[in-house]
């Protein structure tokens, strides 16, 4: 350990200064989007380039919303409830069934276990959108093109076997003995999962809760092409709305983008504690 | 009262038998030690005893009630796992009397028997402590407490001295012992470690490849193994065990040496045995454990003197292979040195050696 720190303070410097300019190369673009997201039009079209917003605004929001003077016939709020309600039941099916299907793997044996397990992974290696001309010619013979339902199916598909995957992992971790204990104590097998393997696995299953969330959330290949109307279209699909012929709202479409941030950047920040594993060690030896 | 009864149990993994029908018979408030090499099915026997393992064959009972196809929840007995198995989410409290909500017992009475259980364990200072912030000898007691709140009518022990270093482990087995007399319980205790067994067994139940070898009080095991496998199992050194043939009323061993055989051996002439004596049988002139009358002298070169303090163990050929002695009040024995080595014939151990059966009276 002794050897890896770093003694000489311009050793760290110079190191502090590569970080910030690593950091600098990758947040600018995002930045940028956040800064656009809060300036008036003109700003962006200004040659040279205006950095820092002089005339700061949440016009561009209120847009959005249909508040301002300046109407926008967009309806984000319907794509924000739209990503909202697909990303949410999306994640909590892939969950509960991941819980499932994770503690299954991790617990017991059946017949066909290695080769199961083989294809949920290989299922992932397939690139989602090589699968949108058979799933949009399905999906339109079933009638569910242009559906919130069409679109949790699909995001459905996408996590649970990284759900799975990811909780068996947790289970693994967590020592046959403590169930067994607790069916010793009283429990059923019902009762030892939910007192002691769940909080136990709790951590897991909140990572797998945001990986699965975002997946949904971010998704946008499939989803522009399975959906079609407010009724179904997701934000990063709504994105695509500020594009018109001969002229793009850059304005309009980074305060969206920004909307689309937050509710990941908030949920990671909610979830982070839990994502900070090692609650199992000491229990067992 | 809580007698535990095994008929004819076996437990089979698809084709392959692990535990082949064995019967056994526990008092109420007995302790009984499973002991054996690892393989030898006595954890698979006691947790069939817990209800954590299916039975393939045989009936288990606890007190009058066949538990056959009873989960482990009803069958009120309590367990100390080897990796003690404590709840890393709870605290100590939480953990002592997690079997006692889960029973819906009042909160007061909880913690009147959980008060108690730290009382008798001296686990006060440590209630509010998770299991993480735990020595290995407290999280042990903890294990322990855990069983005793729910005042079982059987304890079940799973190697559980196993984590600790040897001195932990004495100070532990010490409690354990303590504790037994004070709750006054059933137990069946399972170890590979034969001093345990030994200290700890009221009787003591001798397990290889599925089988019982012997069931009996420790110094029957020590004094009267029925078979060369028990006989080689108990005791620290182990017995020495010679190759031997019957010629008229003598053993003659591989290097000519001859052996006067105890009356009463039920062996016949040129038979092949294997002779067994315990290193406290075997030692320099005047410095044995029962005196030297009746005893065979045979005089022999130290190969190599180990000196533990209030005894030497010593190694000397004989019948063509390294035997170990046991000199008590030694004096100090230097390699190469000549002593006049006697063994005492009253303490003869005489298996057959097809089968390894004692064929002694």
């Amino acid at each position: 350990m002794s050897r890896l720190s770093i003694e000489k303070p311009w050793q760290r410097w110079l190191i502090r200064f590569g970080v910030f300019v690593a950091m600098a190369i990758l947040c600018v673009p995002g930045l940028w989007v956040v800064l656009t997201a809060f300036r008036p039009n003109i700003e962006v079209l200004a040659r040279p380039a205006v950095w820092i917003p002089q005339n700061p605004t949440l016009d561009n929001f209120a847009r959005l919303f249909g508040l301002s003077s300046a109407q926008q016939g967009l309806p984000v709020a319907q794509y924000f409830v739209n990503s909202l309600v697909i990303s949410i039941t999306s994640t909590l099916v892939a969950v509960v069934i991941g819980m499932a299907g994770g503690y299954a793997f991790a617990r017991y044996r059946f017949k066909g276990k290695a080769t199961l397990f083989l294809a949920f992974m290989l299922s992932r290696t397939v690139p989602g959108v090589a699968l949108s001309l058979p799933l949009f010619i399905i999906w339109a013979r079933l009638g569910i093109i242009d559906t919130s339902f069409g679109l949790i199916v699909v995001y459905m598909a996408i996590n649970i076997p990284f759900t799975i995957w990811l909780t068996d992992g947790f289970f693994r971790q967590i020592p046959v003995d403590l169930s067994e204990a607790a069916q010793i104590d009283g429990c059923t097998p019902w009762q030892a999962f939910w007192r002691i393997e769940f909080p136990l696995a709790r951590s897991g299953l909140a990572s797998a809760a945001i990986f699965a969330f975002l997946t949904s959330w971010n998704e946008y290949a499939l989803a522009s092409q399975l959906t079609r109307t407010t009724a179904s279209k997701t934000m990063p699909v709504g994105l695509m709305d500020f594009t018109a012929q001969f002229t793009v709202d850059w304005t309009g479409m980074s305060a969206m983008a920004v909307l689309i941030i937050i509710p990941a950047l908030v949920l990671t920040f909610i979830v982070q504690k839990h994502l900070i594993a090692g609650l199992t060690f000491g229990g067992v030896k | 009262m809580a007698q535990v009864r095994l008929e004819k149990v076996s437990k089979s993994y698809g084709k392959l038998e692990t535990v082949h029908g064995i019967d056994l018979e526990i008092a109420h408030n007995e302790f009984v030690v499973l002991v054996g090499p690892s393989g030898c099915g006595k954890s698979t026997t006691l947790r069939m005893i817990a209800g954590l393992e299916e039975i393939t064959g045989g009936t288990i009972s606890i007190g009058d009630r066949v538990v056959n196809d009873l989960p482990p929840r009803a069958r009120n007995i309590s367990m100390v796992f080897q990796s003690y198995a404590l709840y890393p989410h709870m605290t100590v409290r939480d953990n002592l009397g997690f079997g006692l909500k889960i029973a819906n017992m009042p909160e007061t009475e909880i913690k009147t028997r959980v008060d108690e259980a730290a009382e008798i364990l001296g686990l006060g200072p440590y209630m509010d402590r998770l299991p993480a912030n735990l020595s290995g000898g407290q999280r042990q007691r903890v294990a322990m407490g855990r069983a005793i709140v729910r005042n079982p009518d059987v304890f079940l022990f799973d190697e559980p001295l196993s984590n600790l270093d040897a001195k932990l482990r004495g100070q532990m087995r010490v409690e354990i012992k303590k504790l037994h007399q004070r709750v006054q319980t059933t137990v069946i205790y399972v170890t590979h470690d034969q001093v345990e067994a030994m200290t700890l067994a009221d009787r003591i139940v001798i397990m290889r490849d599925g089988n019982i070898e012997q069931i009996g009080t420790p110094s029957e095991v020590f004094e009267h193994p029925v078979n060369v496998f028990v006989a080689g199992f108990i005791g620290s050194p182990p017995m020495n065990l010679l190759d031997a043939s019957v010629t008229g009323d003598k053993a003659v061993l591989d290097d000519g040496v001859e052996v006067p055989l105890p009356a009463g051996c039920n062996v016949r002439e040129g038979q092949q045995i294997v002779l067994g004596f315990r290193p406290e049988s075997f030692a320099p002139k005047g410095h044995s454990l029962h005196g030297d009358a009746g005893a065979l002298t045979l005089r022999r070169v130290v190969a190599i003197a180990e000196p533990l303090g209030t005894e030497t163990i010593l190694y000397v050929s004989l019948g063509g292979m390294d035997v170990q002695g046991k000199m008590l009040n030694p004096r100090v024995v230097h390699p190469g040195e000549e002593l006049d080595f006697t063994l005492d014939l009253t303490r003869l151990h005489v298996f057959d050696k097809a089968f390894g059966r004692s064929v002694r009276a």
